[in-house]
């Protein structure tokens, strides 16, 4: 019985992991309809941009994200300016066929930069500390950080979204792009500035995927699978519904994982086809598209 | 219905087919006769050479009807290519069938899987529907993994009795006076070059037929299709259980050559579906032509920059992405802006 307890309170802190994979993606999604299959490996560029920079810098990586954050947030704002805004428009085609270049150029350009090894965040006595709840049952400080974390970023973000004026044009070109450019808004800048936080958001989320796990080149399309999943669950357009997404998906790997270590991320896939065969547009949805 | 017994029948004949395609079509037998004659005279390692060529170009060819008709954009086709393989060897190694049978016995139970795989993935529109795909394709591969008797996650290798049991490869030997393992290339060559025509046959009957124009009024203009009386979903789940019933034969043959299989390999994006696409980018979306001259590009770039390893990939990623921005017709694209020809008459310019 503690076992499955156990799993339950893993599963609901992995959970937030995959709500901050999930956040970046729903952002981008929200406001410039952009789905990004470079996105898992956006976020494993950024935990080796931390790992580099806490090793020549010799910082703690929760120093080196302070660090990197401005920088993630102008890589973000270029990015859009510079290449993915030329391909939004009414054709599918070129921004899926944009970011999966982009996915495979990053996913080689660090491999003949760092290797194909297996690399981890360190940051001391942290990484192993845990609190114990009594039972036999103890949560970890860094997945509980996550889950925190996570949060946070959704009350930062919805706080951006609806009392900003940033955020009114967010919402303003995600409505109506025509509309909202009639109003003198200018959609590239907005576009580039949502980049720019997503990559914010992105620099975060590779915190903790550095410091609760292995990560190496590869392993950046099975994050974007896991981010993507958790949005759909949770449904479009709602930043809680893809807290709650993420959750669904940890429980569902934790708990697959009980029953037999190799289906833990097969029992994820099949949580997320399950709720698509059950509700089409996830548990709390709110955009229409 | 009276007075038009009595008027003369009008017949009408619409020609999409001008003069560059019947002398293309001529062109087309005679490139295919000598494909088909060429093992006689050449070495083994190109006959190794032109069955990748051939089945890439068909899996492109797939890909293409896939998301440059029907708007179906797929990042999971590899699924079907992995499932083939893996039907192929569990057909052969624990069902004792010829592994020829195999291959068109795959092409059916993959349709067969396609058709449930389509019910859920087609929930998703559009951009999702290319994540959803590629969700299937990783379960598909996470289930074959578990399969123990086809060697779980390491996978698992044909066996030679099984290898050599495909017709012809005794005649072959004898004939051409080879050795039975480049024998057993020439046949699967040959295989390959039927498969490769076959789709492009297939894909050409679909594109001319009344299914084809849909499809083409799909391309152009979704909404309008519609609301001109075409049955969008239909038409879109015909093509995607069509096109996975060949990805899947194409996906068994692979495997027959290869004769070792295992879940990374035979589900792997980066071979099955990121190739793939950038042979469609490259040579031209939504044309027939264009995969055709995107294989030979690629197969080119395979044969000597392949060496550079993660430069190569660094170097086809790039290309993609300049082609998608600045030429998004592709190279076929470039040459009709050049001069105005058709090779695969299917009522488009």
């Amino acid at each position: 019985m503690t076992g499955w307890i156990d799993a339950v309170i893993q599963g609901v802190l992995l959970g937030g992991l995959y709500a901050l994979f999930a956040a970046g993606l729903s952002l981008m999604f929200g406001v410039m309809r952009l789905v990004n299959l470079a996105h898992g490996d956006l976020i494993v560029l950024a935990a080796f941009a931390i790992l580099a920079v806490a090793t020549k810098l010799g910082l703690d990586p929760f120093v080196a994200v302070l660090v990197a954050t401005p920088i993630l947030f102008v890589l973000g704002f270029a990015l859009q300016h510079v290449l993915l805004n030329r391909t939004l428009g009414r054709d599918l085609l070129p921004p899926l066929l944009v970011t999966f270049g982009l996915s495979i150029i990053i996913q080689n350009g660090l491999l003949q930069t760092f290797s194909a090894d297996s690399q981890r965040l360190r940051s001391g006595p942290i990484e192993t500390a845990s609190i114990p709840l009594g039972g036999g049952i103890a949560v970890g400080v860094v997945p509980l950080l996550t889950m925190l974390s996570a949060i946070a970023v959704i009350v930062l973000l919805n706080f951006i979204f609806y009392r900003t004026p940033v955020g009114r044009a967010f919402r303003a070109t995600s409505d109506d792009l025509e509309v909202a450019q009639l109003m003198g808004v200018d959609h590239r800048r907005i576009f580039a500035v949502a980049m720019g936080l997503a990559f914010v958001v992105i620099g975060i989320a590779a915190l903790y995927l550095g410091l609760r796990a292995n990560f190496d080149p590869t392993i950046g399309p099975a994050r974007l699978l896991y981010a993507f999943e958790a949005v759909i669950i949770g449904g479009l357009g709602s930043f809680w519904g893809t807290l709650a997404g993420g959750i669904v998906l940890g429980l569902a790997q934790t708990i697959g994982a009980r029953i037999d270590p190799e289906w833990q991320i097969l029992a994820g896939h099949l949580a997320f086809l399950a709720v698509l065969v059950v509700r089409p547009r996830g548990l709390f949805p709110r955009a229409q598209d | 219905m009276d007075d038009s017994a009595a008027k003369p029948a009008q017949t009408f004949r619409i020609e999409t087919a001008g003069g560059a395609p019947r002398i293309a079509a001529s062109i087309a037998v005679l490139i295919v006769l000598v494909l088909a004659l060429l093992p006689m005279v050449a070495s083994r390692t190109l006959v190794q050479d032109f069955i990748f060529l051939f089945y890439m170009l068909a899996l492109a060819q797939c890909w293409n009807l896939l998301a440059g008709y029907a708007g179906l954009i797929s990042v999971g086709q590899q699924a079907f290519v992995g499932l083939g393989g893996y039907l192929l060897f569990a057909l052969t190694l624990i069902g004792g069938l010829n592994p020829l049978l195999a291959i068109l016995l795959a092409g059916v139970i993959s349709a067969l899987c396609a058709l449930p795989t389509a019910l859920i993935v087609f929930r998703l529109r559009g951009a999702y529907f290319a994540i959803g795909t590629w969700v299937v394709a990783e379960v598909y591969r996470l289930v074959f993994a578990q399969i123990k008797p086809l060697g779980g996650g390491t996978g698992t290798s044909l066996t030679s009795s099984v290898t050599s049991s495909v017709p012809g490869i005794e005649q072959v030997r004898a004939l051409l006076d080879v050795r039975t393992p480049a024998a057993r290339d020439i046949v699967s060559y040959w295989v390959a070059l039927t498969l490769v025509v076959a789709t492009l046959a297939a894909v050409y009957f679909i594109l001319r037929s009344r299914r084809g124009l849909a499809l083409g009024a799909i391309r152009d203009q979704e909404a309008a299709a519609a609301g001109l009386g075409v049955d969008i979903y239909r038409i879109k789940l015909a093509v995607y259980v069509a096109t996975a019933a060949m990805t899947g034969m194409i996906g068994a043959l692979i495997y027959l050559q290869k004769a070792r299989i295992s879940p990374d390999a035979a589900f792997s994006v980066l071979d099955w579906t990121a190739y793939v696409i950038f042979i469609v980018v490259i040579g031209g979306i939504g044309t027939m032509e264009g995969p055709v001259i995107g294989a030979v590009v690629f197969y080119l770039m395979q044969r000597y920059l392949a060496d550079f390893g993660a430069w190569y990939l660094i170097l086809l990623g790039t290309l993609g992405i300049l082609i998608m921005l600045f030429a998004p017709r592709g190279l076929w694209g470039l040459i009709l802006n050049w001069r105005d020809v058709t090779i695969f008459p299917i009522g488009d310019g």
